[in-house]
């Protein structure tokens, strides 16, 4: 059973949904198109820190994409073949990450959360904590979630 | 933020009143016009879509779903290019699955109510926009000339937005279809750069080059060019600052319409920044723009963007008593329109025994149409940028001229006098 210790931080919903992972704060803004290989979920720009790093299933922390309206496919493309991240957390809005969720979630029938936080609560999620974010209309909650050993 | 009202017709659309894949369309242009802060969306003339090149099932499958619930354009919307030259089949060599996904693809669109203009210059056309209209396109060349050259009025569009907006004809009014946000915010001097070059075709795309690295995604203002300059120039300006930065509007003060003067491009306020442009810049970004330290080359490519009936007339100036090295492969981008202009003009002849082949429907950086060359020379900023990553070969920049006199010897040939002064 999983518990909440409360929410962490409270942000725009930009797209709707729910996801439970680990968090991933990216060092660098990332282009997703030619910067991650959507087969195998890995960050592939190779001037980007961290190069190498895989992205499904985590609850993926960055200021806002980069580049190329092509990442939207990219997001899109890696929804299909399972290798997108759970949710994505942003400090700016993006409307190239936004419209890869949404048609995802169109045409896969995933749901992949979009949020914006304002600037000082984007630098409250640490990369490894586990946080289930919940992106209603209007209004989106991130909370840390920890198993019954580190419940209070 | 201000809240977003929609008028009846709007939520006509996504209460599905118009059909599923109209509902679909509006819902995602709904969506973006919420994330950009839009107070309401306003009527768009017509769309240029990019969605028709294939780079992965999920576009295809996109464009299945609306075409099945029934999706069809609702402005005059025109296509860029596709990932394969339907004119010359065999030229793209990609395998068999991917060719005919391809194809399902620009069938789609086509099926939408698409017209089959499979270019990237749709400014080329005949019926284009005017100044002050309001447009969605995609391509980011052609947004940069649609606002810039031709002062018509679009953000930048892409994969998924394009063909909402050509289904619903509709698009958050936000970004540069709003008059205050084409302000230039960034003044670019040139200083002390020698007149003669700037009456060269080549000083453009590095320009271009230049600019878009240097500025991001603001709007810049260029001061210093002669006034009066042709499109082909702003074209090339435009695509290179495209390439290397994100800019979707410039203005060159004295050519484009919205910079009649710098106070009219500044829109009478003070820029945020002004930066001098000098002989040394230019000097560096040209020579970024090379990546092969050797003298051979074993290909030539041209028209990126896809290249106008001036243009040919330049090249076929240039080809007169010219045969291209039996070592380099030779390559002119251009669509359907203008090939027909050509055959018209008789043109083709020449360029056919000068060892020319001509490339339409789409483009050689995006599609695998190179044969054999590893070095390949290019008069064009955008190719520079983009084909060493894509299709894997080295580049050579430089003049047109000098891409035709290289061409003939199958080595690097330089005019000593194009960048004197320098």
């Amino acid at each position: 059973m999983i518990r909440s210790s409360g929410p962490v931080c409270r942000g725009v919903t930009l797209v709707e949904g729910a996801a439970e992972g680990a968090v991933l704060v990216l060092d660098a803004p990332l282009s997703l198109w030619g910067g991650m290989n959507p087969d195998s979920g890995v960050i592939i720009d190779r001037q980007h820190p961290q190069c190498g790093t895989g992205l499904t299933g985590r609850i993926l922390v960055m200021t806002s994409g980069r580049g190329s309206s092509s990442s939207s496919s990219v997001l899109a493309e890696a929804t299909r073949a399972g290798t997108a991240p759970a949710g994505i957390v942003l400090a700016e809005p993006d409307e190239i990450v936004v419209l890869g969720a949404l048609v995802a979630a169109e045409l896969y029938g995933a749901t992949l959360p979009v949020v914006r936080l304002e600037g000082t609560d984007y630098s409250r999620l640490r990369t490894g904590e586990e946080v289930r974010v919940t992106a209603r209309a209007g209004a989106a909650t991130i909370e840390r979630v920890a198993g019954l050993s580190h419940a209070g | 933020m201000p809240k977003l009202e929609l008028e009846d017709r709007d939520r006509r659309f996504l209460d599905g009143g118009n059909g599923e894949a109209a509902r679909l369309a509006m819902g995602i242009i709904v969506a973006l016009a919420r994330v950009n802060g839009a107070p309401r969306l306003i009527d768009v003339t017509r769309a240029h879509i990019d969605g028709c090149l294939y780079h992965g099932r999920a576009g295809l499958d996109f464009a299945r779903r609306l075409l099945t619930d029934g999706g069809r354009v609702s402005v005059p919307t025109t296509l860029n290019v596709a990932s394969l030259d339907l004119l010359h089949p065999g030229l793209v060599r990609a395998d068999g699955a991917t060719t005919e996904r391809a194809r399902e693809l620009m069938d789609a669109y086509v099926a939408m109510g698409c017209e089959p203009t499979w270019t990237c210059a749709p400014y080329q056309l005949p019926a284009r926009p005017g100044l002050g209209e309001q447009i969605a396109w995609a391509e980011s060349n052609a947004i940069v000339f649609a606002n810039s050259v031709l002062g018509a009025r679009t953000n930048r569009y892409g994969d998924f937005a394009d063909i909402c907006a050509a289904i619903t004809g509709r698009v958050p009014d936000a970004g540069l279809h709003r008059g205050a946000n084409r302000r230039a915010e960034v003044v670019f001097r040139l200083r002390d750069i020698p007149e003669r070059l700037l009456d060269e075709d080549v000083l453009y795309p590095v320009l271009g080059h230049l600019v878009g690295q240097r500025t991001g995604s603001a709007v810049p203002a260029i001061v210093g060019l002669p006034p009066g300059q042709p499109e082909d120039r702003l074209k090339a300006l435009g695509a290179g600052a495209a390439s290397s930065g994100s800019v979707a509007m410039f203005h060159a003060v004295g050519s484009t319409p919205e910079a009649a003067t710098l106070q009219d491009a500044l829109h009478g306020e003070e820029p945020a920044r002004v930066a001098d442009v000098t002989p040394d810049d230019l000097a560096r970004a040209r020579d970024s723009l090379t990546s092969s330290a050797g003298d051979t080359i074993e290909g030539v490519s041209l028209g990126t963007p896809h290249l106008s009936v001036a243009g040919f007339a330049r090249l076929v100036d240039l080809l007169e008593g010219v045969r291209v090295h039996p070592g380099v492969e030779f390559y002119v981008s251009t669509w359907r329109g203008v090939l027909g202009e050509v055959r018209r003009r008789g043109w083709s002849d020449l360029l056919e025994r000068a060892g020319v082949e001509l490339v339409v429907d789409t483009c050689t950086y995006i599609t695998p149409i190179v044969r054999k060359a590893r070095v390949v020379m290019t008069d064009s900023a955008k190719w520079a940028y983009y084909a060493p990553g894509n299709i894997g070969v080295e580049v050579v920049f430089g003049s047109m001229r000098e891409c035709v006199l290289s061409a003939a010897e199958g080595r690097v040939v330089r005019d000593p006098q194009l960048w004197a002064g320098l």
